[in-house]
């Protein structure tokens, strides 16, 4: 996973709550193989029009948020469905930082697990930054993970929370199985005595089929 | 010891490790794996050159894009061809147990893990689907992962995981005719939202509840995702004892009881301390169906189509707006005077055998609406299928005019080729309704099987109440 230390880009604005991970990514592009390619499929009904032409009403086919990599979003951001290919999307669209008041658990744990740093701001502090984002064009934001911090170099600041340990992979890019998997001795020796794994029962009658 | 909740109590039992400042590693029991989320875990496994640490605790199941009918033919369609036999070669390289769409015991994933007994009291399950939640109707933890810990599951059978805050919603009073598990679960969502479970594992009690019986129990916690909630579970009891009695992967004999005595421990403590309460009076649910573009936008059949102009919080406000404009729907419109083109009954909320005895039982004897273009029933599971065969359920529904399909996730999803077409309107038993959740530009509501049925015959949404069907689920 690449580490995130800080980043500074154009904001775009998704002004809506509750954006789902099925708008995010529409199921008929969760029967590919790959992590990569999903940018071009972002938000695929919002976007594009029924012949597949871009919808010149949608925010982030507007030419002044061409090449943003700051998202900012409103509530529970991210919910509905587990699938990873929402925040792949969100990635290889070019979204490096996303901004919101609060996200959907699963939604939150993935952009982890793929270097996006989801920053969780007050309601009236992300209001804050839609406001400028609209009323300047070209508006960007730096975000600093170290710090801890969301400043646009024009008198804004805002510092924001984070989990530590959350911090300290993203930072680094650690590899959770890598970590995990140093503590086999604990995993073998917790297998050993657990129940649940220990009495595994073979299917006595799988009615009456072999599969 | 201070009184622990169910949830504390399988978190204790599966805690490989704590550290302070750090996620635990807590132990998966089961692992379910689907063709849709899972290849890329594989690839990430292979491409670190890593093995799956225990392919006997990993259950593979096809089950989001199978075809639904004509299943001997061909699959024509390449892509998900591609992931099928991406999953069969990954099942056959490591060793882990696969229903491919051609085993007799295939079905949708959160239906065949109860119905074969995999799922058990006490467990950890984790799969890479949102509605994982299901399996917590037997007092199980489980609940749905992203792709890169699916592989670390695979990797190391275990999960780094904080602890969530414990939510108890007690549904107290008797359930009244006509009122099913999904009205119940819908008036929950309806009540606290889409995100008012969010960090949370919600236990669900009270009379109601425990009055369900299994299956109406993972009709509930099914959809405790849809509250935000990752997780949801009902305490197991002699209910659940006696639903997994004889289940193929269960224990027998002394065994079993020695199983059913530890499952039996897996309850919240008296006094047990909830982080957050909320409390429901089942006698006052009536029949709820969903008008907007998510399931919390949701009311009584009874009620009218809400005016955004209503919501005090602008936010809301313009999310109803959106919701309308998309749903192509009036405000003040009676909920039942909304035409239907399509009824889907299926899916991991409502696909077992209770779902379709009761829709039947609203069927039987009477004509799918002319107006009406398709009307599907997908059983959760080839078991289910053949069950339901037996009974003579498949007839009652081919009779009226409904299409009697394989078993898979179908129309809820849309991955295969059961898609509700652009504009058209459904009645569906599913759980979300997203945009386009059931196709490109398609419009969802949520109802009970009985509701669907209902509304399947009169081209409609009808009170079912009106009907005098008893409705058990």
């Amino acid at each position: 996973m690449q580490p995130f230390d800080k980043h500074t880009g154009l904001v775009a604005p998704i002004d809506r709550v509750n954006v789902d991970t099925d708008q995010m990514i529409p199921k008929q592009f969760c029967k590919l193989l790959t992590r990569e390619g999903y940018g071009k499929l972002l938000f695929f009904d919002w976007r594009y029009l029924d012949g597949g032409a871009p919808n010149p009403e949608f925010i982030l086919n507007w030419p002044r948020y061409r090449g943003a990599s700051v998202l900012i979003a409103r509530d529970n951001f991210g919910c509905g469905s587990s699938r990873e290919h929402a925040p792949w999307g969100v990635l290889d669209y070019g979204f490096r930082v996303v901004i919101a008041p609060s996200y959907a658990d699963i939604f939150y744990n993935n952009c982890f697990k793929n270097g996006i740093l989801p920053i969780t701001l007050a309601p009236d502090q992300v209001d804050e930054l839609f406001r400028r984002t609209e009323a300047k064009e070209g508006y960007q934001l730096s975000a600093d993970l170290m710090n801890q911090t969301v400043s646009d170099g024009n008198g804004l600041l805002f510092r924001f929370e984070i989990d530590p340990f959350r911090k300290e992979i993203l930072l680094k890019g650690l590899d959770d199985i890598g970590m995990s998997l140093q503590h086999e001795a604990k995993i073998s020796a917790f297998e050993k005595s657990h129940p649940a794994t220990a009495e595994m029962f073979e299917p006595v009658d799988l009615y009456k089929v072999e599969n | 010891m201070a009184p622990r909740t169910l949830y504390g109590k399988i978190w204790q039992a599966h805690l490989v490790r704590e550290a302070p400042g750090q996620p635990a590693l807590i132990y998966i029991d089961r692992h379910f794996i689907h063709e849709g989320t899972s290849p890329q875990a594989f690839a990430g496994l292979k491409a670190a050159g890593r093995k799956v640490r225990r392919p006997d605790l990993t259950f593979a199941m096809m089950d989001h894009s199978v075809p639904t009918r004509d299943r001997h033919l061909p699959i024509l369609d390449e892509t998900a061809k591609a992931q099928f036999d991406v999953l069969w070669q990954n099942a056959r390289e490591t060793g882990i147990r696969l229903f491919d769409m051609h085993s007799r015991n295939q079905g949708i994933v959160h239906v065949v893990g109860p119905e074969l007994g995999i799922t058990q009291p006490g467990q950890t399950i984790v799969c890479g689907d949102s509605h994982t939640s299901t399996h917590g109707a037997l007092g199980a933890l489980a609940f749905g992962i992203g792709t890169s810990e699916i592989e670390h599951v695979l990797a190391t059978q275990c999960l780094q995981q904080f602890r969530s805050r414990t939510m108890l919603v007690r549904v107290d009073g008797k359930r009244p005719s006509g009122i099913t598990a999904k009205d119940i679960i819908l008036a929950i969502i309806g009540k606290i939202g889409i995100a008012g479970g969010t960090g949370h594992v919600i236990e669900y009690g009270g009379e109601a509840i425990r009055a369900l019986s299994m299956e109406g129990r993972m009709t509930v916690c099914n959809m405790s995702i849809e509250a935000g909630a990752r997780a949801g579970m009902v305490p197991p009891d002699q209910t659940t004892v006696a639903y997994l009695e004889g289940k193929p992967f269960v224990p027998r004999g002394n065994n079993f009881q020695a199983a059913a005595d530890r499952w039996l421990s897996f309850v919240s403590d008296p006094n047990a301390q909830f982080d957050t309460v909320v409390e429901l009076d089942a006698a006052r649910i009536a029949p709820q169906v969903t008008w907007g573009t998510n399931p919390g936008m949701v009311t009584d059949v009874t009620a009218r189509v809400p005016d955004p102009g209503q919501f005090a919080d602008p936010v809301l406000r313009s999310g109803a707006e959106k919701a309308l404009e998309y749903m192509a729907l009036r405000p003040g419109t009676p909920i039942v005077d909304i035409p239907v083109d399509r009824v889907f009954i299926g899916s991991c909320t409502n696909s077992r055998i209770e779902d379709l005895r009761a829709a039947a039982r609203v069927v039987a004897g009477k004509k799918v609406s002319r107006t009406i273009k398709q009307a599907l029933v997908v059983p959760g599971s080839r078991v289910v299928k053949v069950q339901a065969e037996q009974e003579g359920l498949d007839r009652i529904f081919t009779e009226a005019g409904f299409e009697w399909r394989d078993a898979g996730c179908s129309m809820c999803i849309g991955m295969n080729d059961d898609i509700l077409p652009p504009g058209e309107r459904s009645a569906s038993t599913s759980n979300r309704n997203f945009e386009g959740r059931q196709g490109r530009g398609s419009r969802t509501h949520l109802v009970s099987p009985l509701m669907a049925a209902a509304a399947a015959i009169a081209g409609h949404f009808v009170d079912i109440r009106d009907w005098n069907v008893d409705g058990n689920e």
